[in-house]
């Protein structure tokens, strides 16, 4: 494999005089192959053979079209949400000092490392009528866990690091000079803030936000135990997709499955343009 | 710290991990190694049938050691598990219809399994009932209370959870039995009833951890020998049983996998150890988990009278068997399906 | 509130920084935020797991099944996480030393495990070996097991964690270029000479960080490895689907032990993260802009 690869590949690559391009992009593409590419083709391919109207009836069902707009939907707010108060985090984190910044600074991590499935208990513990915040939120009327918004309280969870590391060094690396000439030239904090700082931020916060409702889309094991869900209504595309399994829809499932990856597959594209076009427009980010 | 330095730790880390893990998965030295594909409220059943029926085997077979590992899930997962690989000795599952999806599927069992055995392939049988609050504080006594507007539903998706497709059939048995109960009626009051249910877990153990540790809901219908778990685990001073007024004999039926058995050498020991559970020290153990044994001979008299008297309807004479009841109710588009359709 | 983390002239501090009663807010709608939504679910495992005492949390342990389940864990990690870092390293040099058409579908590609939800992420493995799958009938045939026993388990850990180590290494050698290297080889050095004198100890700990993202994932992944364990109590159970089974087993306590164990090892993560940053600040800074 390696061997067809150099050949074809030297046609494709501008020349250089460092070795190890066939050898390393061989095993890349292997490795892609073997562990990604071939069992993702095994599922495209099983969604097809179900044939395009088959295809169309299981995708336009009700149910179908409810769960995959709530993980999109609730995806997305949480995304929102997490683009929002992230980018407050990490202003607040490059910006300021206070007691016990380093210790949040490294919490910001803590969705990366810690198992979705324990996530997802401890966040229901926390927001089921019967505890602390849940308690709290009762008070006021409010229902978090075991509804739409407990999906999106498990989403905020997973997503929110991507959003503040991925503001954070741009937010680190703008210039103060600007600012002050902003401040200089008469405008407002407000103004300078609004129109000076965060158009520097914007692709990197846009970047976060991508990721942060990519990975939130296909999340699972973190939701399952604080959406409640009930069909149409707090039931996610992937426990949809483990129902079908379960009841030996195998076709609906690859259906739902081929369908999600499609759209992360889309998204992820758009990512990497937004990261290309971050990197031309702001040099070396 | 050198990048050398790093390396080593890294190497070192993992021949660690790598020698601590081998030692672990090398197999223990056992005779026989059975695997029993179960679903979830059996865990703490089997996990003492397992010694007991090792202890009768190694008295029988001059101390041949037979290990029995355990896999515990929903019992549609389960079955699924089986089908797409997962090589069972014995299935010992929630309801027939999975088991048939699994002869069906793989052709590792016959299709007339259930034949194989007495009562159905079902050793031992249970119940649906509720578990309320302590006090009762909503006043539920029977099925038609659960569709009352001020009152909340916890049960599992009949979709995933083989329990909770009995707690819907027992359901429906009851509202089709009211007068006037024809099948329009019924329909409406099933679908009344899933309207008050806030929290769908996929196994009836997630809805028990909803109820009894979230605390959400005024009831939660169960299996019977869940129901008395609950109160052993959770304190009987927190929960009340309620024995509605009709409820549904659930048979929980068991087979061996004949192809898996074979290839593992396995089939006299998988036979055995079913035959075991039809055995008074299977039958007694059954009834001391709260399970109702079909044999009650052997068990211990204080297990059973914790056993309430009820009308039990049966899948076969009520429903028309499995597969009917599988067909008109769960299937993708059937009667649950429809509950949840858009009405608008 | 206080000193600002930048070295700000005092007398523009009004200027360019917020007032102290805005800078306040910003701080404390940010601890709380975060308070809420990751600090909480954090003391709520350790808060559960200590509940009955250490003498309880320990006994946790002594169960054969979480024996077997920490046991189990730590092989798939030491299988999966060597296996990305090979990965890892073949596929930032090929990207980020030499230019090729193609290159930003291969970085998609590399990137799409991080976005399949891992109930698919399963699946596909399902699909594939599953006696039903494709390869089935053939692995049935030659007795042969891949999901439902370790080798499955580790293929859904490699494909869930499989860009953790290349996402963080490609940022960085892009941004370092390749001017070393040709200086290296240009002056007679081999290639693979070259490899682990120049290039390597400029990426090390941008690879230590990687190494450690994917080993926190790969022990803690659930959704895809559920999906291929077959859940036989002490054989194919990792340690998040033990967490599973003992909470489902009404054994709370237990389950928030065996669940410590695996914040604990986030906590570490993150600790040993923050020293590398801090020391290193300068090295990783590039290597955080994903």
């Amino acid at each position: 494999m390696a061997f067809t690869l150099l050949g074809r590949g030297k046609t494709l690559r501008e020349a250089s005089v460092i070795p190890g391009f066939g050898l390393t992009l061989g095993f890349a593409l292997l490795g892609l192959g073997l562990i990604v590419l071939i069992p993702l083709a095994a599922l495209a391919l099983r969604a097809a053979s179900i044939g395009p109207a088959g295809f169309i009836a299981i995708a336009s069902e009700p149910r179908v079209l409810a769960a995959l707009q709530l993980s999109f939907g609730a995806a997305l707010i949480a995304a929102g949400v997490n683009a929002v108060f992230g980018l407050l985090v990490a202003w607040v984190l490059v910006r300021y000092d206070f007691p016990g910044k380093r210790l949040l600074d490294a919490a910001v991590d803590l969705p990366f490392a810690l198992p979705t499935a324990v996530a997802g208990i401890a966040l229901a513990a926390i927001y089921a009528p019967n505890g602390p915040l849940g308690g709290l939120a009762a008070l006021l009327g409010l229902k978090v866990a075991f509804t739409p918004a407990g999906v999106v309280l498990a989403l905020i969870f997973i997503g929110l690091p991507f959003v503040v590391r991925t503001v954070q060094p741009v937010l680190e690396e703008v210039e103060r000079d600007i600012e002050e000439a902003s401040a200089l030239l008469g405008a407002s904090r407000l103004r300078t803030v609004f129109s000076v700082i965060l158009p520097h931020v914007y692709p990197a916060l846009l970047t976060g936000f991508a990721l942060a409702f990519a990975r939130a889309v296909g999340e699972y094991g973190s939701v399952i135990f604080i959406a409640g869900n009930i069909p149409m209504v707090s039931e996610i595309a992937p426990l949809l997709i483990v129902i079908k399994l379960e009841e030996f829809d195998y076709a609906g499932a690859t259906v739902i499955a081929s369908l999600m990856l499609s759209l992360s597959f889309a998204l992820l594209f758009i990512i990497n343009a937004l990261q290309g076009w971050q990197r031309k427009r702001f040099g070396n980010v | 710290m050198t990048l050398s330095l790093l390396r080593r730790h890294l190497l070192s880390a993992a021949a660690a991990a790598a020698f601590i893990a081998g030692a672990g998965i090398a197999p223990a030295l056992a005779d026989k190694t059975l695997l029993n594909v179960s679903y979830d409220p059996t865990r703490e059943f089997y996990k003492e049938f397992n010694s007991a029926f090792a202890a009768d085997w190694a008295g029988k077979h001059n101390g041949e050691v037979v290990t029995v590992n355990q896999s515990h899930g929903g019992s549609g997962k389960q079955a699924r598990a089986v089908v797409d690989g997962l090589d069972a000795d014995v299935v010992t599952l929630a309801l027939a219809g999975d088991i048939d999806q699994i002869a069906k599927a793989t052709k590792k069992l016959p299709e007339d399994w259930a034949k194989r055995l007495p009562h159905n392939s079902a050793p031992y049988t249970s119940t649906i009932v509720f578990i309320v609050r302590k006090g009762n504080p909503k006043g539920i006594k029977d099925w038609g209370d659960l569709v009352k507007d001020d009152v909340q539903v916890i049960t599992p998706n009949p979709k995933t959870s083989g329990g909770a497709r009995w707690n819907y059939l027992a359901a429906w048995a009851y509202a089709a039995k009211q007068p006037g109960g024809d099948e329009d009626k019924t329909r409406e009051f099933i679908a009344d009833l899933y309207r008050n249910v806030p929290v769908l877990d996929t196994g009836a153990r997630g809805s028990t951890t909803t109820f009894a540790q979230r605390e959400v809901g005024d009831v939660l219908i169960s299996w019977e020998n869940e129901a008395f778990l609950v109160q052993q685990e959770f304190g009987s001073d927190k929960f009340d049983i309620v024995v509605p007024s009709l409820s549904i004999l659930a048979e929980p039926p068991v087979a061996v996998v004949d192809a898996n058995a074979k290839a593992k050498g396995n089939e006299e020991v998988a036979k055995a150890y079913l035959d075991f559970l039809y055995s008074p020290a299977g039958q007694r153990l059954a009834a001391k988990h709260f399970f109702r044994p079909t044999d009650p001979s052997a068990a211990d008299p204080a297990d059973l009278a914790r056993f309430p008297k009820l009308e039990l309807v049966s899948i076969d004479k009520d429903f028309g068997g499995w597969a009917a009841a599988q067909k008109k109710h769960f299937a993708d588009g059937g009667i649950f399906d429809q509950i949840y359709k858009p009405t608008n | 509130m206080s000193e600002a983390a930048y070295p700000v002239r005092p007398q523009r501090r009004s200027e360019i920084g917020e007032g102290g009663i805005i800078q306040w807010l910003l701080v404390t709608v940010a601890v709380v935020f975060l308070t809420s939504v990751l600090l909480l679910p954090l003391a709520v495992v350790f808060g559960e797991g200590l509940r009955k005492g250490w003498e309880t949390f320990f006994a946790a342990f002594t169960e054969p099944d979480t024996l077997a389940a920490v046991r189990l864990t730590l092989l798939v990690a030491a299988i999966a996480v060597p296996f990305n870092i090979v990965f890892g390293l073949a596929a930032s040099w090929a990207i980020s030393k030499f230019e090729f058409v193609g290159k930003n579908l291969l970085l998609t590609l590399i990137d799409l495990p991080f976005s399949v939800s891992p109930v698919i992420s399963g699946l596909v493995f399902v699909l594939l070996f599953g006696a039903q799958g494709w390869l089935g009938p053939w692995l049935e045939a030659h007795d042969l097991k891949i999901i439902f026993a370790v080798p499955g388990i580790v293929l859904a850990t490699v494909f869930v964690t499989f860009p953790f180590v290349a996402r963080e290494l490609i940022p960085l050698m892009q941004a370092q270029g390749t001017s070393e290297e040709e200086a290296a080889l240009t002056l007679g050095a081999s290639g693979w000479h070259t490899f682990r004198h120049v290039t390597l100890p400029n990426v090390k700990w941008a690879l230590l960080y990687g190494v450690l993202l994917c080993n926190a994932r790969a022990m803690g992944e659930f959704g895809a490895v559920s999906v291929v364990s077959g859940h036989i109590r002490g054989l194919t159970n990792t340690m998040p689907l033990q967490i599973e089974i003992l909470y489902n087993e009404y054994n709370f306590t237990a389950a928030f032990a065996v669940a410590t164990l695996l914040a604990a090892l986030a906590l570490l993560t993150l600790v040993l993260k923050s020293l590398l940053e801090w020391r290193f600040a300068g090295e990783l800074a590039a290597t955080k802009r994903h």
